[in-house]
């Protein structure tokens, strides 16, 4: 346990900024971005419309699908060739089922929610502001749920367990201003529903201990709750400035 | 009754009238934001009525084409996703998205915005390559113009990143030293409905145009690039019109760009 002083100054269990606003894509059904720090997250909804091709139609229900684009120029280093790539589909795929066991769409067989996420910029932890700014957009769009969905990354640095990386915690061995024990980083983002606590997203890739797993989830779980309140405060804030 | 068709629109526009109130030569009112992706060497963020586009630059060192040795390379690219306006759709990029680049890189091109030969680091072998994409996130018309004035912006916010001795980028490194830029081409597309002539529509006003032609201009009020588009056919008379109409609004647009940091 050697990763005391983090490198922005932060505690273990403290998040970057967090700023959330819905409603700023006007021609979807529901909008918002999500910033946390530097990395900063657009979703759009659209729907529930009918789905084409009709094959995918399930007719007991609607279905969400989520695209994560990144914009070219939103990460570090080189430029990012625009279009679908083997990472942008997997983080979709299992954006998607974070979000799948919150919403209700039993009333509307046959048709499709279609989730887009864009980041402008990502510093780590992209996945979950997605997520974050796609369950704020569900919510704008009126989308039946049963809570917000939170997602934050844990990860274990220098045999610590922090919260929200960036870039350079991502990177430590590598910008560490101290003597470092162990030169494995692990990101594990999770995504949780609040009220049940119940996990709804969980990666992890680094070199840990299964009880440093369990440590770094059960972090992460708790900072969702305080995430769903700012979500919710966006979702609010967006109506009590309709009514002006 | 759809109130977007075009007979219905042109009799808004016989009475004097557009949907959102605005006189048929104004622009709407432009906010530039500098630098809002970090992570990019150069950024801006545009906002024009309910049009919002980002841009950004990147860099990279690269080869350069056999036929220009000596030259960097300035590339455009529009990312029209569904996020912004349903009507987009994920796929190779379509023929919008494909004239939106290409006009808006001609413009830059053809003006000479660039120095692209101080761009070269080592003739033959390694020059700067400089892409500017274009990422709507509010459309509702106009991209060409608002986006155009966004990858001006993103260029003039351009930091070159710092070279190591062995000739690697270090991307997290921005020198002080900006774009070599020696124009600042901006584009004005005039539309015409019926017997009217519009400055930026909207996305309804686009609908139904039946001609619109993009002039670009550089600082000193010479044309640099054309574009007609619309299946209409126009007059000289017409194209007369529409080349003043544009000549005024760009001198507007461009103390827009020159007021912001």
């Amino acid at each position: 346990m050697t990763y005391k002083n983090r490198l922005d100054g932060r505690k273990n269990n403290e998040t970057r900024q967090i700023i959330a606003k819905a409603g700023v894509i006007k021609k979807a059904d529901g909008s918002a971005y999500f910033k946390i720090g530097k990395t900063w997250a657009y979703a759009a909804v659209y729907g529930p419309r009918e789905l084409h091709p009709r094959f995918m139609q399930n007719p007991n229900k609607g279905i969400i699908r989520y695209s994560y684009i990144m914009m070219p120029f939103s990460g570090m280093g080189e430029r990012i060739r625009p279009g679908p790539n083997r990472r942008a589909k997997e983080i979709s795929m299992v954006s998607q089922k974070a979000l799948n066991s919150v919403v209700n769409l039993e009333d509307y067989p046959n048709t499709v929610v279609d989730v887009v996420v864009e980041l402008a910029q990502a510093d780590a932890g992209s996945r979950c502001a997605g997520i974050c700014a796609a369950s704020i957009a569900l919510a704008d769009a009126g989308i039946p749920m049963k809570d917000m969905v939170a997602a934050v990354a844990a990860g274990i640095v220098d045999n610590t367990v922090c919260l929200d990386l960036d870039y350079e915690e991502e990177h430590y061995p590598e910008f560490a201003k101290e003597k470092v024990d162990s030169e494995h980083v692990a990101d594990i983002p999770v995504a949780c529903i609040p009220s049940t606590g119940e996990i709804t997203l969980l990666q992890m890739d680094g070199i840990i201990d299964s009880t440093q797993l369990i440590d770094a989830v059960k972090l992460a779980k708790e900072k969702c709750a305080e995430i769903a309140e700012i979500q919710r405060q966006a979702v609010r804030a967006r109506y009590e400035g309709d009514k002006k | 009754m759809n109130n977007d068709s075009q007979e219905n629109m042109i009799r808004l526009l016989s009475e004097g009238l557009r949907q959102d109130q605005r006189a048929f030569d104004k622009f709407r009112d432009i906010e530039i934001e500098y630098g809002v992706v970090e992570m990019a060497e150069g950024s801006a963020k545009v906002k024009c009525g309910n049009t919002e586009v980002i841009a950004g630059v990147k860099l990279k060192l690269d080869k350069p084409y056999g036929d220009t040795p000596d030259q960097g390379i300035l590339m455009v690219n529009t990312e029209l996703t569904p996020m912004s306006n349903p009507r987009f759709e994920f796929g190779p990029p379509s023929i919008e998205s494909i004239e939106t680049s290409r006009v808006v890189d001609r413009g830059l091109r053809e003006g000479h915005a660039m120095d692209v030969k101080k761009l070269c680091v080592e003739k033959g072998e390694k020059v700067w390559m400089v892409n500017v994409d274009i990422c709507p996130v509010n459309d509702d018309g106009n991209l060409l113009d608002i986006g155009a004035i966004a990858a001006i912006a993103a260029l003039k916010n351009t930091k070159f990143p710092e070279v190591d001795k062995d000739g690697k980028v270090n991307y997290k490194k921005k020198t002080k030293v900006s774009l070599p830029l020696l124009e600042e081409p901006l584009p004005v597309t005039v539309i015409k409905i019926g017997d009217h002539f519009l400055i930026d529509p909207t996305e309804n006003e686009t609908n139904v145009l039946e001609s619109r032609i993009t002039f670009t201009f550089r600082k000193d009020g010479k044309l640099c690039s054309v574009q007609k588009g619309g299946d209409g056919s126009l007059t000289v008379d017409e194209i007369t019109k529409m080349v003043e109409l544009a000549k005024k609004t760009v001198e507007s647009n461009r103390k827009a760009l020159d007021k912001a940091k």
